[in-house]
């Protein structure tokens, strides 16, 4: 059979090979490297999201003042949240869906390997678009949640608004071709004997949030692509001069909105539920009942979207239905936290820098969650709403939640990743710096918010006694910025002359443990069979009589396994191709149709040309070399 | 010092320290503070966050006291051995979805009953005021007796208060802290709010809801006054405005030429007929929008969205050149006065117009 590569001959005719050097990174579709690639880019994109939150919080450190003209200030507002949510928070957290599922489940690579390489490029073409706004005569600026009408060609003149929604529409193609591989993988991937009840609990949040994506991303997908079609068509879904209703674009927007809330925290609830029993040297308190609270997050998540409006006149019984479902989302979210603290209860707690940012991350979340039913206390939230209150309640979520969750993940896994530990030095004197950084900014906004400052205000006058605790504010940024520093400097140096990791560095309970660091191309020479929960851990111990672990006297050494014969899928150029296709289509959109329709070309190239190559090329050659 | 003593006193510590950090940061003599009501609507939203503060205080202090005794008291020690592995315990789970889920209950009581409580004014014949929300400023129409005003809206002391809010472009949010929270105003649904001022005195409320480039300068005023000032005012604003003299008169001329009648009316209070072809116009695409109301314009303190006190130096600065002093304000983009060069002030055409608008009584 012909298939395109042939007919075309020259340069796409053979299948990429090599391991080393950047087409080798390119047209990769090995999870582990996808992940690398997915953690580089989001923490990249965590600077530049970081950058505009520093240059609003000099511009609010006094009254009126005149760093940034609001006309900035209010793109850097829109896309700092933006920028935080969908190029920061949810890539951090796909970095270690990609690395660490395989690994934990005892699999070679995930179900899609050459979807989970598109995946990546959808991502990054996507960031990519949405930043090329700055360039092109202005960001959006209608904040992240684009209140419509204000998003209309009447009230929103310029390119912004568009590059914001094709921004989200390619982002939200990377978003669900990652969870169909991920809930897939999941579910048919397992290494024998691996239960459901046997996955470690962070392959359970990342199944619950697959699910939660490809609900969503449906959702905030129509009404984007209907705001589109107003902008660019001349449409009328949210036209209030032909009659439009505002509140549907709310209500669509929440919908997606608030289970995305629960798409960023629940990645750092799923590693937290790894570190704390390592460092613990326990099981997790409650295996079953932390899963089954996540699942009824992710259920309840569903329920509650109104809260976000509960001063938009949904009148009293809305109001009181919505505030009786989102106190009571606190109830699962509680259960984590007493059996979180119960894991460590009768434990042997090694204070290393993961467990750090672990026990940092339940006191943060506490907080956060806190502020979270208070906000649900609807007569009362009207004096919070679209205040410095929910400022600080979000970061507290979201930050001293989900950003320390997957700082605990990052200095976990790091030896696993790279094969060298990070300097435990550097990164205690990193974690301290970023919690006193972090409460030093965000704790002060639940005063200004209180004391009546509202969100989104890029300047606000002398005499209303918000200086002080604005001037606070803004020394924290320069705290948390200072450990960033840290964090730099420990990964440039370990790098290159880190201590060598081993396997198991960490004396840890999961499978990836069990294996190389850096784990080999195909990263099982044997599939593991799984008999216990903790399955690493249940391999090097036994139970005592007292229920006290006693080490098992090593067997006799693995026999040699022949890896030559293990076949792993060939990496492809058409995942990257395919993806700056669709991203091409998106971006004529707001260039030159022209662009739209070259676009179209490769893509229908790349599908065609990817349905017809062999996932493992029969011809290649290729040692498995580490990445 | 034993440890028990140690947690008991660190428990205090970071009890005290809140809440006297929450004192000294929330003071009550802040311009929009929530701590400081003067009406029930509010007062009733200030009861209900303390309950659900202290009771989020003690849990706080109760879980970061057993996160901390867990981590210091179970920490690695030299010699001890592995722990036993224990994987859970029914009861305790049990225990700990009911009590949160007790306290939630009870909260949710409170919340529901003052939901249903505020949603009503206490009266049957509040007063009924329409406020229509603009980019960027806020009109205020009193149908009772026949008056349209901008960013300061006057009530009588102790008379309950109804509005009913409605924006004439983008979504826009009603918010008097220490009256009462917010409620959002959005095209094509009107929604309403109440408050009662039970003291006299000046409010400061400020649009909440995010509304395009000059949002934060979208602010406003309630002044309470007691019922014979109010009723002094409403006087003084259902009367026809005097016949402008000297430089006043100048003033006029320079209004009516220069266009600023175009947007402004001065002749009373507008009907609904030009606010509606105005806003049409600018919907067109035509060089005017609906602005506000200029009739008894000197009998308000502050202008330009409730920004500026209105002074004659805070005029002049204003009408030469408002792009700077409320970046993207309709005035700036629109008026001939400042676009077109041909129609532009001169300082005496400011010193003239300034005159005409502090004559508005």
């Amino acid at each position: 059979m012909v298939t395109a590569n042939e007919l075309l001959g020259g340069v796409l005719a053979k299948r990429p090979v090599g391991a080393t050097g950047v087409m080798s990174w390119i047209t990769t579709i090995d999870h582990k490297r996808i992940g690398i690639l997915y953690g580089v880019t989001g923490f990249i994109f965590f600077i530049l999201g970081g950058i505009e939150a520093l240059l609003m919080r000099l511009q609010l450190s006094s009254a009126d003042a005149g760093i940034v003209s609001p006309e900035v200030y209010n793109q850097l507002f829109t896309m700092h949240g933006t920028t935080m949510i969908f190029l920061v928070v949810m890539p951090l957290g796909a970095a270690f869906f990609n690395f660490m599922i395989p690994l934990m489940i005892g699999a070679r690579d995930v179900a899609f390997p050459r979807l989970n390489a598109f995946s990546y490029w959808m991502f990054l073409f996507g960031a990519i678009l949405l930043n090329v706004s700055f360039l092109t005569g202005g960001a959006p600026n209608v904040g992240w949640f684009a209140y419509s009408p204000l998003t209309s060609d009447t009230y929103s003149i310029g390119q912004g608004v568009d590059f914001w929604i094709l921004g989200l529409l390619v982002l939200g193609v990377s978003s669900m071709a990652a969870a169909f591989n991920f809930i897939v993988t999941i579910v048919n991937m397992r290494a024998p004997g691996m239960t459901m009840m046997k996955i470690p609990v962070f392959v359970w949040m990342t199944l619950i949030i697959s699910f939660l994506l490809i609900l969503a991303f449906p959702v905030i997908t129509v009404a984007i692509t209907l705001l589109l079609l107003d902008r660019l068509f001349g449409t009328v879904f949210f036209d209030t001069a032909a009659g439009a209703n505002p509140l549907l674009w709310q209500h669509f927007f929440w919908a997606f909105g608030h289970p995305e809330v629960y798409i960023l925290i629940l990645p750092a609830m799923g590693i937290v539920s790894e570190i704390l029993p390592v460092f613990s040297r326990k099981p997790l308190f409650g295996y079953t009942v932390v899963v089954f609270s996540g699942v009824l997050i992710g259920v309840m998540g569903w329920g509650v979207w109104s809260h976000h409006m509960f001063t938009v006149g949904l009148g009293p019984v809305a109001n009181s239905a919505f505030a009786l479902i989102t106190m009571f989302i606190a109830v699962p979210t509680g259960i984590k936290i007493f059996n979180w603290i119960a894991t460590m209860w009768g434990g042997s707690i090694r204070f290393t820098t993961p467990m750090l940012f672990s026990i940092g991350f339940i006191g943060m979340f506490v907080i956060g969650g806190l502020s979270g039913v208070m906000h649900a206390v609807a007569p009362s939230d009207t004096q919070q709403s679209d205040t410095y209150f929910v400022v600080a309640h979000l970061h507290y979520v979201l930050f001293g939640g989900s950003i320390f969750g997957l700082f605990a993940g990052i200095y976990h896994w790091w030896p696993k990743i790279t094969g060298r530990l990070l300097n435990e030095f550097l990164g205690k004197v990193q974690f301290w710096l970023f919690f006193i950084g972090f409460n030093v900014t965000f704790f002060p906004m639940h005063f200004l918010g209180l004391d009546g400052m509202p969100r989104r205000i890029y300047t606000y006058s002398e005499g209303q006694g918000w200086e002080f605790w604005n001037v606070v504010s803004t020394v924290g940024v320069f705290i948390i910025g200072l450990s960033l520093f840290v964090f730099i400097q420990n990964v440039v140096r370990t790098l290159r002359h880190g201590e060598k990791a081993g396997n198991d560095p960490w004396d840890g309970r999961t499978l990836e443990w069990s294996i190389p660091s850096p784990p080999p191309e195909y990263n099982f020479a044997q599939i593991p069979t799984v008999t216990d929960r903790d399955a690493h851990w249940a391999a090097k111990y036994s139970e005592g009589p007292d229920g006290r672990p006693v080490p098992k006297v090593q067997g006799a050494a693995q026999e040699e396994v022949d890896t030559r014969n293990i076949h792993m899928p060939t990496p492809s150029y058409y995942p990257v191709l395919l993806a700056a296709g669709l991203t091409l289509i998106a971006g004529g959109l707001v260039s030159h149709l022209v662009v739209s329709v070259i676009g179209g070309i490769l893509a229908l190239f790349s599908i065609y040309s990817w349905a017809l190559e062999p996932a493992t090329d029969p011809d290649a050659h290729r040692d498995h070399g580490a990445y | 010092m034993s440890r028990r003593l140690f947690s008991r006193r660190w428990l205090l510590i970071v009890g005290l320290l809140s809440i006297v950090l929450l004192l000294i940061s929330c003071t009550p003599s802040h311009p929009q503070s929530t701590f400081d009501s003067a009406g029930p609507v509010s007062k009733s939203q200030l009861n209900l966050f303390w309950v659900i503060f202290w009771a989020s205080l003690a849990v706080f202090i109760v879980v970061i006291g057993i996160l901390l005794y867990s981590v210091v008291r179970f920490r690695e020690r030299p010699g001890q051995g592995m722990p036993v592995q224990v994987h859970g315990n029914r009861n305790l789970e049990i225990a700990w979805t009911v009590a949160p889920a007790l306290l939630l209950t009870a909260i949710a009581v409170m919340t529901i009953r003052t939901i249903f409580d505020l949603n009503t004014p206490d009266s049957d014949n509040p007063l009924e005021i329409e406020v229509i929300a603009h980019q960027w400023w806020f009109e205020a129409v009193y149908p009772e007796f026949n008056i349209t005003t901008a960013n300061e809206i006057n009530v009588p002391v102790g008379r309950d208060v109804s509005f009913k809010l409605d924006s004439d472009d983008v979504v826009h949010s009603f918010w008097v802290p220490k009256l009462s929270g917010k409620m959002d105003i959005i095209p094509n649904k009107t929604n309403t709010l109440w408050f009662r001022a039970d003291e006299p005195g000046v409010f400061f409320g400020q649009c909440a809801e995010f509304c395009g480039i000059a949002h934060a300068l979208m602010k406003f005023r309630v002044i309470a006054k007691p019922q014979e000032e109010f009723d002094q005012w409403v006087a003084g604003q259902q009367a026809v405005a005097a016949t402008p003299t000297g430089q006043a008169a100048e003033g006029a001329l320079v209004f009516n030429s220069k266009g600023c009648i175009v947007c402004h009316t001065i002749t009373g209070p507008d009907t609904v007929a030009v606010r509606e072809s105005r806003k049409q116009a600018f919907l067109d695409g035509n060089a005017l929008t609906h602005a506000p109301n200029l009739t008894h314009f000197a009998s308000r303190t502050s202008f330009a969205g409730s920004i500026m006190e209105s002074t004659e130096e805070n005029l002049k600065e204003w009408l030469r050149d408002p792009e700077e002093v409320k970046p993207g304000n309709r005035m700036a983009r629109l008026a001939g006065a400042f676009n077109d060069p041909t129609m532009a002030l001169t300082e005496s055409d400011i010193s003239a117009l300034v005159a005409y608008l502090r004559s508005l009584e």
